[in-house]
């Protein structure tokens, strides 16, 4: 009787997650309707208007904004987290070594976005303004290298794993065969370990869309399609960060819209992530 | 063959040599950030980062602005936002930690059932979530149907992205206990409930507590999702359904402020200080809880 | 000690000096072994689990320079070339290896695991030599037949017997002058391991093989000569007839009696 309620507690418990889902998504899309309905969807995400005076909003500036500036992230990222992934799951697999730089690494996911924001904006900016990138510094390029960093220990922490978990005499087998370091991390552990690794940048990738604050505080909150590197915009979680406190009607409606849209590309960007490891670990 | 073997294998050599001293470089690299950060928030916030830091609530901008003038320390502290930021967390962490607990005993419970998975993916799908998304979507929950900001709507948006960790961190603790400590306690002839309530759940304590550190040193320093729910007060409120303060909070208020700025690094040092201290600490538990 | 076998011929393709390998500084898993091994022959390394015959092993094509913490000293003659003094690439291109389980690269077909060597060292050949190296090596592995028409696809798709039969290929491909095999049939089924040791006995015609075995009766089917070692010692080594009917030493005798199980 008492296992009977306990399990039942259980039950409910996991059927809460189904009903706090159901109601993230029905929320988003309650809300976002009225935007919908007015400019259409494909009007909606095809329209780079943002104007308040005159009610008219379309996310495509946005969704390019956030596009732009995680894929440069990722890019970015790569070159550093690859090297520590290497640095960690091959050539200094299990020695101390390997445990102190893993846990400075993972001490940068800690570091709250605000702060991150913080740093970008007194330390990095005047940098990049010094290298004549652009007048004020802010902008796509800005914001891409801070997340840069905020990403890779997302994408080192799990491609280590994966690199690590190369087998041992496979390693040792193309060392019997004659190969240096270099050949053997280029032919066999890369490749082996090449589909989590996917995973796992995918993964940061689905991060970088999402990062809020410090992109608010770096990209130069304009509502336009960034003509190049140096250019402001603004990304889709900025826009709602700028400009929800004073927004109503269709306005708000359009924010939510986007916030939608965020949702939706985040939740298939992780989903294709967690396909692949699913693949990869069986 | 033998030749071009003999002359290419100083500079396969020397190739791997080089890639190594790149690999290292890098990695040397990406660990600078973090040294970096720690030293300019030190370094510009040593001198804000006084007793009244921690006894006062912020200061306006007009008296910020007066101090300013008068060559004057900025007066004032972010009481408010640390007693925000206390209120806001526990009343996230009473409603993410039980709720988190029990759906991660579901799941190690019922690991194979078609159900636990699509829970499983559902929690993914919850902790894939960006957090400005979590703070519009508890706007329209809870902020909207209550009329106005809350320390509550705010604990809500956190308690959202702290359940899918507390979920993952409990079944992945309770799936490392031995199934043999389970079929022992109901050999003994204790019932399903409190085998689990009284073994399982203490065996997996250290699991559960460093899961639940974590979580919440990860929600610590969020800022985006409170903007849009607990919105920020000047002074210090305990009153749930008020909106509230926080350390972010009020860190954002600063930089927006060119008069208080001074005080954005005395806050974010706090805030890290905090922040790293928790997971640190969490970690260390971690190790200590695997040895055993 | 002097352990070597008597003939009239002197030339050793591998002679092994005073080779010690240790794990732990102070503590040698392998001790003082001295041993000379003649060209065209099956030697076969026996001895308990731990006695340390897969790390002498694994000294003679220099793998533990992988692994910092071992170390290994004494010397190393590959025909007459101190293996410490050459580059570690070419003394390994010179040994091949196969492993306990059979290894080939998962991420690479069959065609091209028998040409992961040249790949590995960079060795580009036109597309009718390596033709030439595959049908070769798979032929003297007697794979050839069975895998001619699916060449393209992984090795990970062959059963345990034709993968460690595609390495024992993989390892040829290379021409070395010795092959080490660390107890190669461990892992395989009867059946396999039996056409395992018949492709032994045929490459020995052209290769000199090493082989670790923790199974007597395979080490006196398929050796000429035997190698007991016993707490990282060479005991006893001479030909595997005169081991097996009259060994010289006590602990040799337990051993092949199933003294030590």
């Amino acid at each position: 009787m008492k296992d009977k309620i306990f399990k039942s507690i259980l039950l409910l418990a996991s059927c809460l997650i189904l009903v706090l889902t159901a109601g993230v998504i029905y929320a988003l899309v309650s809300q976002s309707i009225n935007t919908f309905s007015t400019f259409g969807f494909f009007g909606f995400i095809s329209s780079t208007s943002w104007d308040s005076v005159n009610e008219n909003f379309g996310a495509l500036p946005f969704i390019t904004g956030t596009l732009i500036t995680s894929i440069l992230a990722l890019l970015f990222c790569i070159p550093f987290s690859l090297s520590i992934a290497l640095f960690n799951g091959e050539y200094f697999k299990g020695t101390k070594t390997s445990t102190v730089v893993s846990s400075v690494v993972d001490l940068l996911a800690g570091i709250p976005s605000i702060v991150y924001g913080l740093w970008g904006f007194y330390v990095l900016r005047p940098v990049l303004i010094d290298m004549g990138v652009s007048a004020q510094g802010f902008g796509v390029l800005l914001s891409s290298i801070v997340l840069a960093i905020m990403i890779i220990p997302y994408a080192s922490s799990l491609s280590t794993e994966f690199i690590s978990m190369v087998p041992n005499d496979l390693k040792e087998a193309a060392y019997s065969l004659g190969s240096t370091n270099l050949e053997v991390i280029r032919n066999v552990s890369l490749p082996v370990s090449m589909s989590g690794m996917f995973a796992a940048y995918v993964l940061a990738l689905g991060r970088a869309l999402g990062e809020t604050m410090a992109v608010t505080m770096l990209i130069g909150n304009t509502n336009n399609i960034p003509s190049s590197l140096a250019d402001t915009g603004n990304s889709m979680a900025s826009i709602i960060a700028n400009q929800f406190g004073e927004a109503s009607g269709l306005k708000l409606s359009s924010l939510m819209a986007i916030g939608l849209l965020l949702f939706l590309i985040t939740a298939i960007i992780n989903f294709i992530a967690k396909y692949i490891l699913k693949i990869v670990n069986r | 063959m033998k030749k071009t073997f003999f002359s290419t294998s100083k500079y396969r050599l020397a190739k791997s040599k080089i890639f190594f001293y790149i690999v290292c470089f890098f990695s040397t690299l990406t660990m600078i950030p973090l040294f970096l950060i720690i030293w300019e928030l030190i370094k510009r916030g040593y001198k804000q980062f006084n007793f009244s830091l921690f006894t006062e609530v912020a200061p306006t901008s007009m008296d910020a602005m007066l101090a300013k003038i008068s060559g004057d320390p900025i007066p004032g502290g972010i009481l408010n936002g640390i007693t925000g930021t206390l209120l806001i967390l526990v009343i996230a962490i009473i409603i993410a930690i039980p709720v988190g607990i029990l759906v991660g005993i579901y799941l190690s419970e019922n690991p194979k059932k078609k159900f636990s998975n699509l829970i499983r993916s559902l929690a993914d799908l919850l902790q894939g979530i960006p957090s400005i998304v979590v703070g519009i979507i508890v706007y329209v929950w809870v902020v909207r149907p209550m009329h106005g900001y809350s320390a509550l709507a705010g604990s809500v948006a956190l308690a959202i992205m702290m359940l899918p960790m507390i979920i993952r961190s409990t079944e992945e603790t309770l799936k490392m206990l031995p199934t043999s400590l389970k079929e022992a306690g109901l050999a003994l002839g204790g019932s399903y409930t409190l085998v689990v309530l009284k073994i399982l759940l203490p065996s997996a304590f250290g699991g559960l507590f460093t899961g639940s550190l974590l979580a919440i040193s990860r929600v610590m320093g969020e800022t985006a999702p409170l903007m849009v729910t607990a919105l920020g007060a000047t002074i210090v409120n305990w009153n749930i359904s008020d909106p509230t303060s926080a350390i972010s909070l009020l860190i954002w208020e600063f930089y927006n402020d060119p008069n208080l700025a001074p005080l954005v690094w005395s806050s974010s040092l706090l805030l890290l200080f905090i922040v790293l201290g928790i997971n640190i600490f969490a970690k260390s538990v971690a190790k200590k809880w695997k040895i055993q | 000690m002097e352990n070597s076998i008597n003939s009239e011929n002197n030339k050793y393709v591998l002679e092994l000096k005073e080779v010690s390998v240790s794990y732990t500084p102070g503590k040698n898993a392998v001790e003082n072994v001295n041993a000379g091994i003649r060209e065209n022959t099956v030697t076969a390394i026996m001895g308990p689990s731990g006695c340390g015959k897969s790390t002498l092993l694994r000294a003679i094509n220099r793998m533990h320079d992988l692994y910092p913490e071992i170390k290994t000293t004494g010397e190393i003659l590959l025909k007459g070339e101190n293996i410490f003094k050459m580059n570690p690439m070419k003394v390994r291109r010179l040994a091949g290896m196969v492993f306990q389980r059979p290894n080939p690269f998962p991420t690479m077909s069959i065609y091209d695991n028998v040409l992961a060597g040249y790949k590995l060292n960079n060795i580009s050949l036109k597309k009718s030599e390596k033709d030439e190296v595959v049908e070769a090596s798979l032929r003297s592995v007697a794979l050839w037949d069975e895998v001619k028409d699916s060449m393209n696809k992984k090795g990970t798709f062959l059963s345990g017997g034709q993968q460690q039969r595609l390495c024992i290929a993989r390892a040829i491909a290379l021409k070395p002058e010795i092959i080490l095999m660390d107890e190669p049939t461990s892992a395989l089924d009867p059946i396999s391991t039996n056409r395992i040791e018949d492709l032994i006995l045929e490459l020995k015609e052209h290769y000199t093989i090493i082989i670790v075995t923790h199974n007597m009766s395979q080490a006196a089917r398929i050796s000429d000569n035997s190698m007991f070692m016993y707490l990282g010692h060479l005991v006893e080594y001479g030909t595997t007839k005169q081991m097996f009917t009259k060994p010289k030493d006590k602990r040799t005798e337990d051993y092949l009696t199933g003294v030590f199980g």
